[in-house]
């Protein structure tokens, strides 16, 4: 195994944390205005960033032992977290289309762990 | 310059609108495996100081440290501050659920960088990870479009 699993466990622990930081970019984005104050004003986008600064030092931390070929796809599992997120947060549908991405998404990660045991 | 001036509360996507997002998503994914480079590089120049210091595992505290002295891991994040902003940019005028799968395509260009510049050996459970990886996320798009 070449890439640890404390590297796995940060890197996705990461990543959950990171898909929140898309949900206040989101909207964030959706108060800017023409005015610059709307921007420095924001508390949703300095949250979104402050979220996103978290979720890189675990990424780093993780980064420091083992693969980025198989790290870096692992951030994927921020996908199925958005899934969830968007509908809490912005009622957007959980279609089977939807459902069925996902799935595949986590099957994937299956494979890469796989793939990572198997060195 | 857009019409939407009177509502800031009202984000109308229009086809162009939404085209002119996903355009600037894909640039965005060029972005990715520069900055996964310069993280990894500078992640790996960390543990290479730990290593010689033989105080075990990169801490937390060595980690905050490092993502802003290490030029590398710096660097890396200052593209990824590049990329925050176009992203910010592009989700004003498309919907999160098409643009954030778009940047799917980065797994492929990190993937070459890992077994290019970091030698790291790729195998089929590997490769056909990434590859239901991309599927899942392609699938995921096409079903947040309807």
């Amino acid at each position: 195994m070449t890439t640890p699993m404390s590297s796995i466990a940060l890197v996705l622990a990461g990543s959950v944390i990171g898909s929140l930081g898309a949900i206040f970019l989101k909207s964030g984005a959706h108060a800017l205005t023409r005015h610059w104050t709307s921007i420095v004003f924001n508390w949703r986008l300095a949250v979104g960033i402050a979220t996103y600064l978290l979720s890189s030092v675990l990424f780093v931390k993780g980064m420091t032992n083992g693969e980025l070929s198989v790290l870096f796809p692992m951030v994927s599992v921020g996908y199925i977290c958005t899934l969830l997120w968007s509908h809490l947060f912005f009622q957007e549908r959980v279609t089977k289309a939807k459902l069925a991405g996902v799935g595949l998404i986590l099957v994937g990660i299956i494979f890469l762990g796989f793939g990572n045991a198997a060195h | 310059m857009s019409s939407v001036t009177a509502l800031p509360e009202v984000h109308v996507v229009t086809p162009e609108n939404r085209r002119r997002a996903v355009f600037i998503v894909l640039a965005c994914t060029l972005i990715i495996p520069a900055a996964q480079y310069l993280i990894k590089l500078g992640a790996n120049q960390l543990a290479a100081q730990q290593h010689s210091a033989h105080t075990g595992s990169v801490s937390i505290q060595a980690t905050i440290l490092g993502i802003f002295t290490n030029p590398s891991i710096f660097s890396g994040y200052c593209l990824y501050a590049i990329f925050t902003v176009l992203f910010v940019y592009a989700l004003r005028h498309g919907e999160l659920s098409i643009l954030y799968p778009l940047i799917s395509l980065a797994y492929v260009w990190v993937a070459i960088i890992g077994a290019v510049a970091f030698h790291e050996a790729m195998n089929p459970l590997k490769l056909t990870g990434i590859a239901i990886i991309m599927a899942g996320v392609t699938v995921l798009g096409r079903g947040s479009a309807k």
